[in-house]
């Protein structure tokens, strides 16, 4: 299958990445591109074969409900675009 | 002493024959003369180096059994987050990040006494072959400036062949370890999946980034990886095993060891040159007493379109976190916070990054999660099936590491598709969770470096390290370094 142009803009606006509409015809060629390499998988017979999400079985360690973290609030907003007394700031959101 | 081994280092530190502190001044002259030619490093800090290297003469660490490492110097990839140095993962994104805490691995080295002597271009996010995708431009490979080094661990490749650094950290999700080692004429290795922490190591895709040590022999990487690997609370993937000494096996002879030579790997695909060169190594191993025989990796075909599907599903959700609220960069000008993250992310992220984040929200997206993403899953079993088989009837695998020697800047940088076949025999290794290395076995088509991979079964590291390391006792390829830059 190929992508059309409202499938690219559907992704971009999933993907939180603006598209200008030159870039949207040229991203949707090599998306097509490489959609259509990956196409092959759908020829491999799969049937009962378990998904291997991960390179090796392991299950999730448990550890003692304890504080582990220090408060590392100033140092971590050091590197924020743009902060106001120890809160992150965004354009508003409700009105 | 630029040519020098870790031990040889190790051993004149010791002797008092060289300090850490000129030690590390002798690597810092040599970058500031060579590195504007080569774009290795793209962040260095004079001060910094120089304080640690006092701290490490001072330490009594030089010397010390348990300190091997202590004062020689290494550079770091710039995915690791480094305390107090910008830490980039070649993007503008973290143009100017300076990361407020340190990465496992750059604990560990710095534990050792090692030191750090700046940060090393890459692919951006570690998505490429080439180190064409880098906001702060290509790294060129050291044997030929008009070739790309490989990718993503371009800039750690360039760095050692170029004798600016005696070993450096690198991350391999599809071969970035290994391909740039063989194009620019190294020695690299991607341990185990789960082997070294990926704390600290900027995610692109979780369950196929491992760390490892790239260096100019299988002896330094042995050494180095000694003191990258181990458990790590903080990664939830890292393994609690006992720890291991990768260099116990080095001096054990090969004869009795079995080669898997897999036929998919010497078929079509390979070019001449390439392959001439991986057949002479093949037949030294042989006169070193190991054997080889045929196995088939029958789904290896798919190995690059399934990992295709997997890496960018994983990076998409990875690089979500890149929203211009808490760290990186933000546009200068937006509307509403929807907009704010769609300008931050279209202008911080460069072409190949957003092309894979699109693809893997596209492979995850409702309606085509099963056929896709789920699809790729089930062949990733089938890839790591063939290997286990493979493994009854042999104890390592070899082949080429890269079907060929390093590209002219461009030749495939037009074609995504084409450049992800760069990476066609390195691929399936970080899918079925193996070890892989490669290390330099000749030279081919313009005098340009060849690689030999070693694919080890898990856990087979040490027997890799003592295949690659009889091997460079025997040839010096491995101590081969570009002319124009002794």
């Amino acid at each position: 299958m190929s992508l059309t142009p409202e499938d690219v803009s559907r992704i971009a606006l999933l993907s939180r990445i603006e598209l200008s509409p030159a870039e949207r015809e040229a991203t949707r060629e090599q998306l097509n591109g490489i959609l259509g390499f990956i196409e092959q998988l759908q020829a491999v017979d799969t049937a009962g074969i378990e998904p291997m999400a991960h390179a090796v079985d392991v299950v999730q360690r448990l550890r003692p409900d304890v504080v582990t973290e220090t408060d590392r609030r100033a140092e971590f907003q050091a590197v924020a675009p743009e902060t106001e007394a120890g809160l992150y700031l965004v354009p508003k959101v409700i009105e | 002493m630029i040519n020098s081994s870790l031990r040889k280092l190790s051993a004149a530190l010791a002797a008092r024959k060289i300090s850490a502190t000129e030690l590390a001044t002798l690597f810092l002259d040599r970058i500031e003369k060579l590195n504007p030619g080569l774009n290795a490093y793209i962040t260095l800090d004079r001060a910094k180096t120089l304080a640690q290297a006092q701290a490490a003469d001072a330490s009594g660490k030089v010397g010390a059994q348990d300190t091997p490492l202590a004062g020689i110097p290494l550079a770091h990839k710039d995915i690791f987050c480094t305390k107090g140095w910008r830490t980039s993962c070649g993007s503008r994104m973290l143009e100017n990040f300076v990361a407020p805490y340190d990465a496992h691995v750059v604990e560990k080295l710095a534990a050792a006494g090692m030191v750090t002597l700046g940060k090393l271009n890459m692919d951006e996010f570690a998505m490429g072959s080439s180190n064409e995708s880098s906001y702060f431009g290509p790294v060129k490979n050291p044997w030929d400036t008009a070739r790309v080094p490989g990718g993503s661990s371009g800039g750690s490749a360039a760095a050692i062949a170029a004798r600016l650094a005696p070993v450096a950290t690198g991350t391999d999700t599809g071969g970035s370890i290994r391909q740039p080692a063989a194009l620019c004429g190294l020695t690299g290795l991607k341990p185990t999946y789960g082997v070294v922490s990926r704390y600290g190591m900027i995610a692109f895709a979780s369950s196929l980034d491992q760390a490892g040590p790239m260096a100019k022999s299988a002896e330094d990487c042995a050494l180095l990886l000694n003191a990258m690997a181990g458990f790590d609370p903080r990664d939830s993937t890292s393994l609690e095993r006992p720890a291991e000494d990768y260099a116990r096996d080095l001096e054990q002879p090969l004869a009795g060891l079995r080669i898997g030579l897999p036929k998919e790997f010497f078929g079509a695909g390979m070019d001449a040159d390439v392959r001439a060169v991986v057949d002479a190594a093949l037949a030294e191993y042989r006169r070193l007493g190991a054997t080889t025989v045929e196995v088939s990796l029958p789904n290896s075909g798919l190995s690059v379109p399934a990992y295709y599907v997997i890496a960018p599903a994983e990076a998409s959700s990875n690089l979500s976190r890149f929203d211009g609220v808490r760290y990186g960069y933000r546009a200068p000008e937006y509307g509403d916070l929807n907009d704010m993250y769609s300008k931050s992310r279209a202008q911080g992220f460069g072409a190949e990054v957003k092309r894979r984040i699109l693809i893997g929200t596209y492979v995850l997206s409702h309606g085509y999660y099963d056929a896709y993403y789920l699809k790729a899953q089930k062949i990733r079993r089938l890839i790591a099936a063939d290997f286990q088989r493979a493994f009854e009837n042999c104890d390592v695998i070899m082949g080429p590491t890269s079907p060929s020697v390093a590209f002219a800047f461009g030749a495939k940088s037009a074609d995504p598709v084409q450049m992800y076949l760069s990476d066609i025999y390195t691929i399936s290794t970080n899918l079925a969770g193996l070890p892989g290395m490669s290390l330099p076995c000749g030279f081919g088509a313009h005098d340009m470096p060849v690689g030999l991979q070693i694919i080890g079964s898990w856990f087979g590291e040490a027997k890799m390290l003592q295949a690659a390391h009889q091997y460079q006792k025997v040839t010096d390829w491995h101590t081969r370094m570009p002319e124009n830059l002794k």
